[in-house]
């Protein structure tokens, strides 16, 4: 079931960074309970691949991801990008949300600043906030307030808010799961263009198989909580992919079998 | 007097060429009501002899009959006069009421004394007190307004620091938060006697007296403000390199001010109660300190007067808040409008 992501012959811009993960247990205590999400993970990543994390829902994804972010620190086994242990939170690894959770009193302009604002950065970096926004499409919302923007809007700001940092890797937490399915097509070949363009490492969690096939060059399986590692599956074909291609059905197959869900095929 | 209505207007402006029947009916029509509404007030002052002696009748009669040809020039020229124009016009129903009640007022009182006197002055005995006794009114408004305004702004700014403080940081919650829950509560006038002999002024009693009145909502408002920020905006700020610092000022602060703004909107209403009682007491100036000098000579009209001029500096006050809370919370949706 393990198929080797090196099989693929890409080779990689150099701005992304190689995240390994270690061995990582992680649990939390529910009233004096202990809760285990994480369960030994080993996950080495290339730089500039884009890999998406499958797996039933409240199996621990989030958790994971929250740990590559530095945002919490594992229970056990380390986690380093480019082989420097992950402490705490960097803006060289961004997350972009599930929900935009953008700032509802800063203007998309500056909420897109926040990362460079918080750096001390922002004065001499101004044009690059401008060229992020350019680039996601909103040049003319950039005066706008986040209750003023529709969903796909929101989460297109929170993606600029993220790659104005120039991320060397970014986390991805099912961001497109609140989306319309129209905008959501839209956006993940958006989010693909972006991410050949700016060559970071990418990590998505989502529980939509599908966009995991579209969109990554290797899709890991987690199991039910706590979360272990099921299967890693390199997805070998070109971008832009196309939803129908038989060979992405055939692993579609296969991954929801492995979720337990053959019968649904 | 309200019964100046459709029927009136058209014969009064029947000769106009330029002005329809649709429209004396709609916005011309609520216009000539309230002219003629404010001229029946400038009249009934006339016509009629006061019961009692007021020197400014015929002054209001005039000024009522002046604003009464004000209405009338605005209604039939309101769409030159642009903004203030639109202004009138929004407002007309509310002169018709306006002039029908102090016409009321006028012939209930100082006409046929259906409302006892004292008690019950007349409009123009009113209008004396603001002209006969300005200077001590105006005194008493300034007195007033510094004493609001520094004990305001002291409460204001510690109840803030305070609030931030306490929702930010579990340490400096665990000692201030039983002070608060114990003194908080208490209503600050209860403090008065205590505050007058230990404090070296009057003045300063009641700035610490207001100073508390609008601490502690402020405190209270601006901590369940800070504590409730959604967590998943420190997370994103974290990850974008954010330091605590950051995440104080940049980060809670800003998600907190709806809050604070309720916190500052209860403690004003609060504080006001505190500086009338406190000028009541123990300072010898300021508004509540006039109303009660006019008490003690049965100054009735003196009290109104007091009052009106009271009534409008605390809704002005308001009003300057909820300004400056639209400014800064532009990004908010639905407002509450003042």
């Amino acid at each position: 079931m393990v198929v080797q992501s090196a099989a693929e012959a890409i080779t990689y811009p150099a701005v992304g960074a190689e995240l390994d993960i270690e061995g990582v247990s992680h649990a939390f205590d529910i009233d004096g309970a202990v809760l285990p999400v994480l369960d030994k993970v080993n996950l080495s990543i290339a730089p500039g691949e884009f890999v998406a994390l499958l797996g039933p829902s409240g199996c621990g994804k989030s958790t994971l991801l929250r740990l590559v972010a530095g945002l919490e620190k594992p229970r056990s086994g380390s986690l380093r990008e480019d082989e420097v242990r992950i402490s705490g939170p960097h803006p060289s690894r961004v997350v972009v949300f599930q929900d935009p959770t953008l700032f509802p009193w800063r203007s998309v302009w500056d909420n897109v600043a926040l990362g460079l604002e918080a750096q001390g950065i922002l004065k001499p970096q101004r044009h690059r906030v401008d060229a992020v926004i350019e680039l996601v499409g909103l040049s003319s919302f950039r005066n706008a307030y986040p209750h003023q923007l529709s969903g796909g809007m929101a989460q297109r700001v929170a993606l600029a808010r993220a790659l104005v940092n120039d991320p060397k890797i970014l986390v991805l937490d099912e961001p497109l799961g609140k989306l319309d399915s129209l905008t959501r097509i839209a956006m993940q070949s958006e989010l693909v263009a972006l991410w050949q363009r700016k060559g970071f490492t990418t990590l998505l969690v989502t529980h939509d198989v599908e966009e995991a096939l579209v969109l990554a060059n290797r899709v890991i399986v987690l199991s039910d909580r706590p979360a272990r590692i099921k299967a890693d599956i390199a997805v070998a074909r070109p971008y832009p992919r196309h939803r129908g291609d038989p060979y992405l059905a055939d692993l579609r197959k296969q991954i929801l079998g492995l979720l337990g869900l053959e019968a649904t095929w | 007097m309200s019964t100046y209505s459709v029927s009136d207007a058209t014969t009064a402006a029947a000769p106009r060429a330029a002005v329809t029947f649709a429209n004396l009916s709609g916005s011309y029509g609520v216009g000539l009501a309230a002219s003629l509404a404010w001229l029946a007030f400038g009249l009934s002052c006339l016509y009629w002899p006061d019961v009692g002696d007021w020197s400014r009748t015929e002054s209001l009669a005039i000024g009522a009959i002046v604003i009464a040809a004000f209405i009338l020039f605005g209604t039939f020229s309101a769409d030159y006069l642009g903004s203030a124009g639109q202004a009138l016009r929004k407002r007309a129903p509310w002169l018709v009421a306006f002039g029908a009640f102090v016409t009321l007022w006028e012939v209930a009182t100082a006409k046929f004394a259906w409302l006892p006197l004292p008690f019950f002055p007349p409009p123009q005995s009113i209008l004396e007190v603001y002209t006969d006794d300005l200077p001590k009114l105006l005194d008493s408004v300034f007195a007033s307004i510094k004493l609001q305004l520094g004990g305001y702004i002291i409460g204001a700014t510690i109840g803030f620091v305070t609030g931030v403080s306490i929702g930010w940081s579990q340490k400096i919650g665990y000692w201030v938060h039983p002070v608060l829950r114990f003194i908080g509560p208490l209503p600050a006038t209860a403090w008065l006697p205590i505050a007058f002999f230990t404090f070296p002024s009057s003045w300063s009693a009641s700035t610490f007296l207001i100073a508390l009145a609008t601490g502690f909502p402020v405190t209270v408002l601006t901590w369940s403000g800070v504590a409730s920020v959604s967590t998943a905006y420190y997370d994103v700020a974290r990850t974008l390199g954010a330091k605590p610092s950051f995440l104080v000022l940049k980060v809670a602060i800003p998600a907190a001010l709806p809050h604070v703004f309720v916190g500052l909107f209860m403690g004003l209403g609060s504080s006001f109660a505190v500086l009338v009682v406190a000028e009541m007491i123990g300072v010898k100036a300021g508004l509540g300190w006039y109303l009660q000098w006019a008490q003690g000579w049965a100054a009735y009209a003196n009290m109104y007067a007091a009052l009106i001029v009271m009534s409008l500096l605390c809704s002005g006050a308001i009003t300057l808040l909820f300004r400056t809370r639209d400014r800064l919370l532009v990004w908010q949706k639905g407002v509450v409008k003042w």
